[in-house]
């Protein structure tokens, strides 16, 4: 049995560090950093084969954070999961800190992308997973997509090349949190329905509340089964979860708490605990 | 594109058999990319639906696991290769030059470059001698796109011979390297005994008086111009720059030193091209005139290869002529 109030503890720990390190950064983005939370906890601490103590492990999962700008949440569960001194975290956005704006795979282990320009991380997770198959690895590749982030036409042409090409170890996975900098996706550019145009373009696609923990788990164990396409999870998600007063609004997708606002959060994700 | 240009032959082929050819800088890379592949296991091939006109289609027959055609999609072949490169795999991505650098830049820059991928981009129909399909097809301004983003190595090479070396070279050197080939067949210019070396000129003789710096396709002009220069006792000199970037520093002073005019040949825009480099480096640190030869800020027509060479300037009659009118 999989220990899913370990997973949601280390989900919850991880919300405390993104938001503790964007506030010594005072910039950042807090939205979406707390919204995939859950879904890379899950990855990180159930699914994925990875080793911290050796980042370059031939035979690790890969994992690309296409939707670049949540940086703190990678950087938060890279150093939960012991990458690096967790102390670290609290340069993001220094100078000379290898945590930067958006994550830079030169400065940083762990990393396997460099990424923060929307839209071009399916395409890598793509040749990432032609090149495992080349190599006859059995590793797996996720890839963590925005929702604004499927507007770009090069989400378009990598579905294309991920059904084409039959990649059936590759995993995306949609953040869909219905909002982008300027607001509702619906309304910005509408993007649905999202799981039809998957299955239009061959992929197989699971539907699942992104912050239940039983649901990401048994999504990520389902998609492991599926041959010769390329699998979606499609997460339904609240941008900002786990701190009501940023939940669900745009204007936190791209600003870091204020010191007063850090203390109600943690206040709130310590159950009143320090 | 017509269907004969996919056929090819293939039978086993050496740097050294390219010596001598005239040939389209393109063919040669087709072959050459065949033996890389015999030999490294780990060579992969992209193409966005132009494998005929690239050469590449040579490779996907050989080798047809390790040829991925990514469809009329350059952004997302560029970003398919770094993941490629990622995995351990030695990328070569084709396709026309135009779309390489201008669809895909921001992904060759974010994707590629930040995060120093070791992809190989092999642009062909670079430059004006693309010919009648015109402005749309040609590209003048590839080389200033890839010059300016750090960790890109920039080649363009001269004639068949320095093309099965450079890309040869690519494929030993780790991280992103552009390199630029043409449609239309070129002269060889390079002696037997030259060998390619990433960042290095090769210096096929110095002047006294005029220095004539070329790559491409217009090197063999450079060349032909050198001949008529000297006849008339002008000491003209050829030097031929391959890699764009890293600029061979060192030769350019030597270069300058022994130069009262120095031109630049190059079958691009004037603006951020070779001519644009040569300027920067030796303003700074030898300053010596300059004429630049090559576009001059306009874009390409419709017209056979030849007729545009004259059309645009880019022949050894137009480098004697700025020549004649520039030294003083
Ligand atoms: C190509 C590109 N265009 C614009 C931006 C600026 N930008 C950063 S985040 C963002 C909105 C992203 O929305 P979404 O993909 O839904 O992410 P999330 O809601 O998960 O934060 C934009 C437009 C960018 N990083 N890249
Ligand atoms: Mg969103």
């Amino acid at each position: 049995m999989t220990d899913l109030s370990f997973l949601r503890e280390m989900a919850r720990k991880l919300r405390v560090e993104i938001l503790k390190m964007l506030t010594k950064a005072g910039s950042g983005h807090t939205g979406g950093s707390l919204s995939a939370a859950d879904i890379v906890t899950a990855l990180y601490f159930y699914k994925m084969r990875h080793d911290p103590k050796n980042p370059k492990w031939e035979g690790r999962d890969r994992f690309v954070l296409s939707k670049g700008h949540a940086a703190p949440l990678l950087y938060a569960v890279l150093a939960l999961c012991g990458y690096f001194d967790v102390a670290l975290l609290q340069t993001l956005r220094q100078i000379n800190s290898p945590l930067q704006g958006h994550p830079c795979c030169k400065s940083l282990p762990g990393i396997e992308v460099s990424t923060g320009s929307l839209g071009q991380g399916l395409s890598v997770a793509n040749g990432l997973a032609l090149g495992l198959k080349l190599n006859r690895s059995s590793s797996r590749v996720y890839c963590l997509l925005g929702d604004g982030e499927i507007q770009e036409g090069q989400i378009w042409e990598a579905s294309m090349t991920a059904s084409h090409y039959k990649l059936d170890n590759l995993c995306a996975i949609i953040d869909n949190n219905d909002l982008q900098i300027d607001g509702c996706c619906r309304e910005v550019m509408n993007i649905y329905p999202i799981d039809e145009k998957f299955k239009a373009f061959g992929w197989h696609v699971i539907k699942i509340d992104g912050h239940n923990m039983e649901e990401i788990v048994a999504a990520l164990d389902e998609v492991e089964k599926i041959k010769n396409k390329p699998s979606l999870i499609l997460a339904k998600t609240i941008k900002g979860k786990g701190v009501s007063i940023f939940e669900g609004k745009a204007k936190y997708h791209g600003v870091a708490p204020t010191s007063e606002e850090l203390e109600i959060a943690l206040k709130e994700l310590n159950n009143g605990k320090n | 594109m017509g269907k004969t240009e996919c056929i090819l032959s293939m039978s086993k082929v050496s740097v050294k058999d390219f010596f001598g050819k005239d040939m389209a800088t393109r063919d040669a890379y087709g072959h050459i990319l065949v033996e890389l592949g015999k030999n490294n296991p780990h060579i992969v091939v992209l193409d966005a639906d132009l494998s005929c006109s690239t050469k590449t289609a040579l490779f996907a027959k050989n080798f047809p696991d390790r040829f991925f055609n990514m469809g009329i999609a350059e952004q997302d072949m560029m970003g398919t290769a770094a993941g490629l490169a990622l995995s351990g795999k030695i990328p070569f991505a084709s396709t026309f030059a135009i779309f390489a650098t201008g669809r895909a830049w921001e992904q060759i820059r974010q994707t590629i470059c930040y995060s120093n991928a070791n992809v190989k981009i092999v642009a062909t129909h670079g430059g004006i001698t693309v010919g009648e399909d015109g402005a749309t097809h040609q590209a003048l301004e590839d080389v200033a796109l890839m010059r300016v983003i750090p960790t890109m190595t920039v080649i363009v090479p001269a004639d068949a011979y320095e093309t099965a070396q450079c890309i040869i070279s690519a494929s030993e050197y780790n991280g992103p390297v552009y390199i630029r080939l043409g449609r239309a067949k070129v002269p060889s210019v390079l002696p037997e005994e030259y060998n390619f070396k990433i960042g290095k000129a090769y210096v096929f003789n110095i002047g006294k008086e005029v220095n004539i710096i070329a790559n491409g396709m217009m090197v063999a002009e450079a060349l032909k111009a050198s001949e008529i220069l000297n006849k008339e006792g002008i000491s003209t000199g050829v030097i031929n720059f391959p890699t764009v970037k890293p600029l061979d520093e060192v030769s350019l002073l030597q270069i300058a030193r022994s130069s009262k005019l120095i031109i630049t040949a190059e079958e691009h825009s004037i603006i951020g091209g070779l001519g644009s480099a040569v300027s920067e480096f030796l303003s700074e640190n030898y300053p010596v005139k300059i004429k630049r030869i090559g576009v001059k800020d306009t874009f390409g027509c419709s017209g056979s290869w030849k007729e545009l060479m004259k059309y645009y300037g880019l022949t050894a009659e137009n480098i004697v002529k700025v020549v004649r009118e520039n030294l003083t």
